[in-house]
């Protein structure tokens, strides 16, 4: 893909990469981290003990204001009344009014006048040109927190390792929090029990002039830095979508596997999508988003086509699965495909089972002994 | 610095041939290409009695981020492959020029090895 030689963007932790002989690539016009040495050796460390990633990169917005709710029980194709407690965290498609994805991404509800998003750096520019668009009519004020670093630190070790690190009741309510908790200290951290791997672990949001001590800290207490490419298999394993691969403005979540993040119980919210999705439904739905893995010898990849007697379907995301030794992939086929399929790799067609779209959590494989 | 031993011969597309005198030659990729790949995680490898003419593709090597096509180096015929590299296909990460070796080839002449480079000019290839 050629982009714009425009000068890359630099995160806060950008000379500590390259202190770390980081591999520097061109995502989205930052120049990230795409891995330290060796991608399958971040993979495990993340799998097997605790790694961290820069993901500065992505774009944190807070949103203020007497209406923020009602505006984003409108945007978002998930509804945000189901968040009550301080720092819980949802995730939600933001859709077209075509119900095609525009962006997925994670809100936090921290008061009735004051919710955080984080959205993908790739679609910052649309996403923000929508959001503005769509919240004139709103008595609502979007703050872009571009003072914030945020640093994913990820692992079955990971809250044994930030316990190190924070004393005191930081220290304490940080490593109690609860899945797809938040906890915020003071308006410039911030501490979310989430991530994009399938392993416990945070994302912590701090100010830029704080993040290298941060990262520095975490690499005293033995947190390995990981890059962008272990994330990517990582994620996959985890069978999470990838915003721009696995689905966008041209897919609904009902034919990405995200069925599940829409909310239609409130007969009375109209968010933005909702109609198209509901037209969809009734046409009846014809793809279905599965995983796959692949039996032959071979690596599934983005793009690949999937042959079975029902019709094509394609794969979205396909690698080699580092913790299971076979390649996977996210595919979206057609409904009633059956338990197997054929893919098309360089002319050869491969044979590969169907199943659901998640291969590992928590360091375990969820695969069915075959 | 990548590793470039004297003894082998090279091409442009970053494989290495190694000549046994007898006609064959094996062959893999370079020290510089493995490098650049990463992670290497499967290895297609051709069949014995496989025939190629020069820069045919010959297989394909997937790393966990990309599949690269290798090529013949010269018009040949396969003799053997490296069947241990099915399931350790990181031999060629770690081993590139020995244990990474890909497949042998009885070449059709073997005046064309003439044309191939030594380990000086390919490795101005490589600082290009």
């Amino acid at each position: 893909m050629t982009k714009p030689t425009n000068t890359p963007k630099h995160t806060a932790l950008y000379h500590n990469h390259l202190s770390a002989n980081a591999t520097m690539v061109d995502f989205a016009g930052w120049e990230m981290p795409i891995h330290y040495g060796s991608q399958l050796d971040e993979h495990h460390q993340v799998r097997n003990d605790v790694g961290m990633f820069d993901i500065s990169h992505m774009v944190t917005l807070d949103m203020r204001g007497v209406e923020v709710r009602s505006f984003l029980r409108h945007l978002l194709a998930n509804d945000v009344n189901k968040l009550k407690e301080t720092g819980k965290a949802l995730y939600s498609c933001m859709l077209n009014e075509k119900g095609g994805i525009i962006d997925d991404l994670i809100v936090y509800y921290l008061d009735d006048q004051f919710y955080r998003m984080v959205i993908n750096a790739a679609t910052r520019d649309n996403d923000l040109q929508w959001i503005m668009q769509q919240v004139e009519a709103f008595d609502v004020q979007i703050n872009e927190r571009e003072d914030l670093s945020m640093i994913a630190v990820q692992g079955p070790n990971a809250a044994k390792t930030m316990a190190t690190l924070l004393h005191g009741e930081a220290g304490n309510v940080i490593t109690a929090l609860k899945p797809f908790y938040a906890y915020p200290l003071g308006n410039d951290t911030f501490f979310a029990r989430t991530g994009y791997t399938g392993e416990d672990g945070f994302e912590i949001l701090l100010p830029n002039v704080q993040a290298s001590d941060l990262w520095n800290d975490l690499l005293d207490v033995g947190v390995k830095p990981i890059g962008l490419g272990a994330r990517d298999t990582l994620r996959l394993e985890a069978g999470m979508n990838l915003y721009g691969t696995d689905m966008d403005t041209s897919t609904s979540p009902l034919v990405s596997g995200l069925t599940w993040t829409v909310d239609f119980k409130d007969a009375d919210r109209h968010f933005i999508g909702r109609n198209a999705l509901e037209a969809e439904k009734v046409a009846g739905i014809t793809q279905r988003f599965v995983g796959l893995v692949l039996q032959d010898k071979g690596i599934l990849r983005n793009h690949q086509k999937i042959i079975t007697n029902k019709g094509e379907g394609e794969i979205t995301s396909g690698s080699f699965s580092p913790t299971l030794k076979k390649s996977i992939a996210l595919a979206r086929v057609p409904s009633d495909i059956g338990t197997q399929c054929k893919v098309l790799i360089r002319n050869k067609m491969l044979t590969a089972d169907v199943v659901k779209p998640v291969f590992v959590r928590n360091g375990k494989s969820c695969l069915e002994n075959k | 610095m990548s590793n470039i031993p004297a003894d082998l011969k090279y091409t442009k597309a970053h494989e290495w041939l190694r000549d046994h005198g007898d006609g064959t030659v094996s062959v893999g990729i370079t020290d510089h290409a493995q490098a650049l790949l990463g992670d290497i995680v499967f290895v297609e490898l051709p069949e014995v009695d496989d025939t190629f003419e020069a820069s045919e593709v010959a297989g394909v090597v997937e790393s966990v981020k990309a599949a690269s096509d290798y090529y013949a180096p010269l018009s040949g015929t396969v003799t053997a492959v490296n069947e241990d590299l099915d399931d350790t296909p990181e031999l060629v990460n770690t081993s590139p020029y020995d244990n990474g070796w890909m497949y042998t080839l009885r070449l059709d002449s073997v005046d064309d090895l003439a044309e191939l480079m030594d380990a000086n000019a390919y490795s101005e290839t490589c600082e290009d």
